[in-house]
């Protein structure tokens, strides 16, 4: 138990006690006894900066499940504490938003912030966790803790229709991840990622090898909401607006990213990887910025924006995994791919939650997202103006922001991507700029509509629901905060080149790092008339026109999403697996006894016909086997007695006749008891035959109102076809088990031994009580039960309360 | 003797599965009679038939019939009688209640 362990499971501690702190202080918003909790977590992780800067990374292991090779061993490396930074610092500005944005009174803070820290200690343990078991622990934590955020305002039937459609889609990724770790497993013999890393030139061989990656990529990209997983974010936007700037910007949907880049040094270098990764993030990159445009919600058009931006994200994850597969100088170029994307992921965490937080607070003061109804907030809101123009500026990738950066490095990579000569890229890579380069357009344009439509224009106070003015300063401070570092990040990137993306780089490359040495990245603002700025100035005019001409082209929409919606191909799916399922079971579950009965029988002959097959059974049927006792005519004829009345059973024409009939086979089997010399058989089956047979007459006699059965029966082919089979199939069974002689009987040993140890002669008795009592003791018991239970049946009478009328319903 | 054993067995178990499959209560009822009449036929002929005498040590023979699957019967039946008196009066209340003995009609309620 180290100090990292307690970091971690003090968020789950401090789930546990914070309804009490909620209902002993009613008085106090419960958020300020939550905040100090993710600074005090941010303060300790930035103490942690000079270990992870050395190298050396920080580690602690905690037994979990030894046997099982199982444990919470935690490792904090350069990419670990971006995370961890990232996690807390935006958690304790959320927490201090939701102080403002949750109303104390009206909302159910208490469970708000249990949801919300179970999710800060998951989220910890993801990105801190070594061994891969543990991490798809705290993931589909994550995924629960998600769920219950998203559902939050649970009486609204959008919320809870997007809760579960995150949880089925995030939840069915990390079955396949977890299913992709087990192969990782099975190949490594670990599950520490660590312990693998040194392993990867064996691995790539392995025929398992593509397969591990190929699940552990469905789960990071459903987590990451990536095309075609990336349905569930935007409907994840029914959660209260800090839960969406927490987890649906900043941290959960970065754990796909996070996965995909820890494991890089195992996948990475090879061309499915590079093309599993940066093609999806290239589509994804495409299409949310595509659909982000026609939104008309502000936080809708942050989900795609979001959605596009994390397949940004990918895609350079994608290109700077090519790192791998060269040494030397070469690989340069790819590391700069790799730099872009973890410098994009910072940049992206910055901007992405201050223009949630801006979203939240123009619909808190005005009460509505719809951009159709907002309007000339700049003068009434200028703080909150100015935020937004921060952001969506640095969204679309302007100068003096951060995003620019990343942006022009983004070009830089896929620029490079398109002039690689490998991984078949020489006819493909033209792809990466052109639809990187049309994607920045879309981004550019709906960045324009964000700021443009809500805060610019002409005011339409009159459809606001509420009157709109400036927010309260709580509001205003974690907006500002984030944004303080976009611009801050953007002038000065070499900060966060320093202490964040050159060790986070050096545990994505372990393999490329001389010992002691260090990645030395620095992004500079200008670097002359390069091809990326052309891109960039391209981007703003061709933006600029296509926001200009907006409502001219706007019509495109209405066209092609309709077909192209995967919404409904999920919403098709799931009612279709619904109403398959129904048909299925209302199909064979048809509630008629004898259904069931067919079912079994023709299962037992398929197994017992099949096993006989292949054993050689039939084979093994033999008549004159010397070892059958012989015939004689008395016996013959018995045999041809009972098998005509038996066959007779049920052709009887009256109930009568029937019973007579199974009456008289008892009785020939008591005489089959007398041939066959068991004198103690004989006697029980005749007293039981008779009382049998009497049972029946006389219950047959009590139901006089039975409806007779001396209609001819209606023949039922399948039922004698079926019942044909059994017979068969056990007459089979019994002559190939007789034609071969096993093992000796164990009976001489009763027989001898009869008389010596038991006392008696009749050795079926002295079996009976003796040798084998138990058995007839629980046969008594038997016995027993079956009377009191008549008993019961006959004397016990519940009163009849039942629904009659439901009842002869049902009947009819 | 074994062989036309078999064959009446399976007649046996062939009636006694066709009488379990038919919609009256009481057809159900003599199936179960039948089928357990060629259980206990079965577990008599897969023994072997007629090896010597009644396993009574009196008798003075030289060989004796196997008497273990000859307590294992008597145990059966034993049982078998408790479950079928079970059974029929089961059924008779059922009609009694239900006013019906046809299972084609007794499917239960659609909340159960």
């Amino acid at each position: 138990m180290s100090f990292m362990h307690l970091a971690v499971a003090a968020p789950f501690a401090y789930a546990a006690i914070v309804p009490l702190l909620h209902r002993s202080f009613p008085r106090v918003h419960t958020g300020w006894f939550v905040l100090p909790l993710p600074v005090a977590l941010f303060a300790y992780w930035l103490s942690r900066f000079a270990v992870v800067r050395s190298g050396v990374g920080e580690e602690a292991r905690l037994s979990w499940i030894p046997s099982l090779g199982i444990d919470l061993s935690f490792h904090l490396d350069g990419l670990s504490l971006l995370f961890v930074l990232l996690i807390t610092g935006i958690g304790g500005l959320v927490t201090l938003y939701s102080i403002f944005y949750l109303s104390k009174t009206k909302e159910r803070i208490g469970r708000f912030y249990v949801y919300l820290l179970l999710f800060m200690g998951a989220m910890l343990g993801v990105v801190l966790s070594d061994n891969l078991i543990a991490l798809y622990a705290f993931w589909e934590l994550t995924s629960l803790s998600s769920f219950l955020l998203i559902a939050f305002w649970h009486q609204r039937e959008r919320s809870r229709y997007g809760a579960l459609k995150s949880m089925m889609i995030t939840v069915l990724g990390g079955f396949a991840m977890l299913a992709g770790f087990v192969l990782l497993y099975i190949m490594t013999g670990t599950y520490s990622v660590r312990e693998m890393i040194p392993q990867v030139g064996a691995l790539a061989s392995q025929p398992l090898f593509f397969w591990a990656m190929a699940l552990v990529l469905v789960g990071a990209f459903a987590k990451s909401a990536q095309f075609p997983f990336h349905i569930w974010l935007p409907d994840a936007m029914e959660a209260p607006t800090p839960v969406s700037a927490y987890l649906h910007s900043a941290t959960m949907v970065k754990a796909g990213l996070y996965l995909v880049a820890r494991l890089t040094p195992l996948f990475g270098g090879t061309s499915e990887w590079f093309w599993l990764v940066s093609a999806f993030g290239l589509a994804t990159l495409f299409w949310g910025s595509f659909q982000a445009v026609k939104q008309t919600d502000l936080k809708a058009i942050l989900a795609f924006s979001t959605i596009s931006q994390l397949g940004l994200i990918m895609c350079l994850l994608g290109l700077g995994s090519a790192a791998l597969a060269f040494e030397g100088n070469v690989s340069d170029v790819y590391v700069l791919a790799m730099t872009a994307a973890v410098f994009h992921l910072v940049n992206h965490a910055t901007f992405k939650g201050a223009l949630f937080m801006v979203a939240g607070i123009v619909d808190h003061e005005t009460g509505t997202r719809d951009i159709r109804k907002l309007g000339g907030l700049a003068a009434i809101m200028p703080i909150t103006f100015t935020f937004a123009v921060v952001g969506a500026g640095s969204m679309a990738g302007l100068p003096p922001f951060n995003g620019f950066l990343s942006k022009e490095m983004f070009f830089t990579g896929v620029l490079n991507a398109s002039r690689m000569n490998f991984f078949s890229m020489e006819a493909w890579g033209a792809l990466f700029p052109i639809v990187a380069w049309t994607a920045s357009v879309f981004t550019f344009v709906y960045s324009a509509v964000f700021v443009f439509k809500t805060f610019l224009g002409k005011a339409k106070p009159e459809q606001l629901p509420t009157k709109p003015h400036e927010a309260p300063l709580g509001l205003l401070l974690p907006p500002a905060a984030l944004v303080s570092l976009v611009v801050a990040f953007g002038l000065f990137p070499d900060i966060a080149s320093y202490y964040l993306i050159e060790p986070a780089l050096a545990s994505i490359y372990p393999s490329l790092l001389a010992p002691g040495d260090d990645f030395h990245v620095h992004i500079s603002f200008w670097h002359g008339w390069t091809a990326e700025l052309f891109m960039t100035i391209g981007v703003v005019a061709v933006g600029s026109l296509l926001f200009w001409q907006l409502r001219r082209w706007l019509g495109v929409y209405g066209r092609l999403p309709r077909q192209w919606s995967l919404n409904a191909l999920y919403d098709g799916a799931l009612e279709g697996l619904e109403r398959g399922s129904a048909r299925l079971t209302n199909a064979y579950m048809t509630g008629s006894v004898r259904h069931y009965l067919l079912y079994i029988f023709t299962f037992l002959i398929a197994v017992v016909g099949y096993a006989l097959y292949r054993t050689g059974a039939f084979g093994a049927i033999d008549p004159g086997y010397p070892g059958y006792a012989p015939i004689c005519i008395y016996e013959a004829m018995l045999v041809t007695a009972t098998l005509l009345a038996t066959l007779s059973v049920p052709f009887a024409r009256s109930r009568m006749t029937m019973i007579i009939l199974v009456g008289a086979v008892g009785y020939m089997v008591v005489l089959f008891f007398v041939l066959f010399r068991a004198p103690d058989l004989a006697l029980t089956q005749m007293i039981i035959e008779t009382v049998s047979v009497a049972l029946f007459l006389l219950c047959f006699y009590h139901l006089p109102k039975l409806r007779k059965e001396t209609t001819s029966r209606r023949f039922k082919l399948t039922n004698a076809v079926v019942s044909v089979g059994v017979g068969a199939i056990v007459a089979i069974a019994a002559l190939a088990a007789s034609g071969t002689n096993g093992f000796e009987s164990i009976a001489d040993y009763y027989l001898e031994e009869s008389y010596h140890l038991g006392g008696g002669k009749n050795v079926v008795n002295v079996i009976l009580v003796d040798f084998r009592g138990f058995d007839t003791l629980l046969e008594i018991m038997v016995l027993g039960i079956a009377s009191l239970g008549i008993y019961a049946m006959i004397k016990l009478r519940a009163p009849r309360q039942v629904d009659r009328k439901g009842d002869s319903s049902n009947e009819s | 003797m074994e062989f036309i054993m078999s064959i009446l067995i399976g007649a046996l178990f062939s009636v006694g599965t066709y009488l379990i499959l038919s919609r009256s209560l009481l057809r159900i009822v003599l199936g179960t009679a039948i089928l357990s009449h060629g259980v206990h036929l079965l577990l008599m002929t897969m023994a072997g038939l007629k090896r010597g005498a009644a396993p009574l040590l009196g008798e003075e023979a030289g060989a004796y019939t196997d008497p273990l699957p000859q307590a294992l019967i008597l145990t059966s039946i034993v049982i078998s009688f408790g479950v079928t008196a079970f059974f029929f009066v089961l059924a008779y209340r059922a009609y009694q209640e239900l006013r019906t003995d046809d299972m084609e009609l007794l499917r239960g309620d659609d909340d159960e």
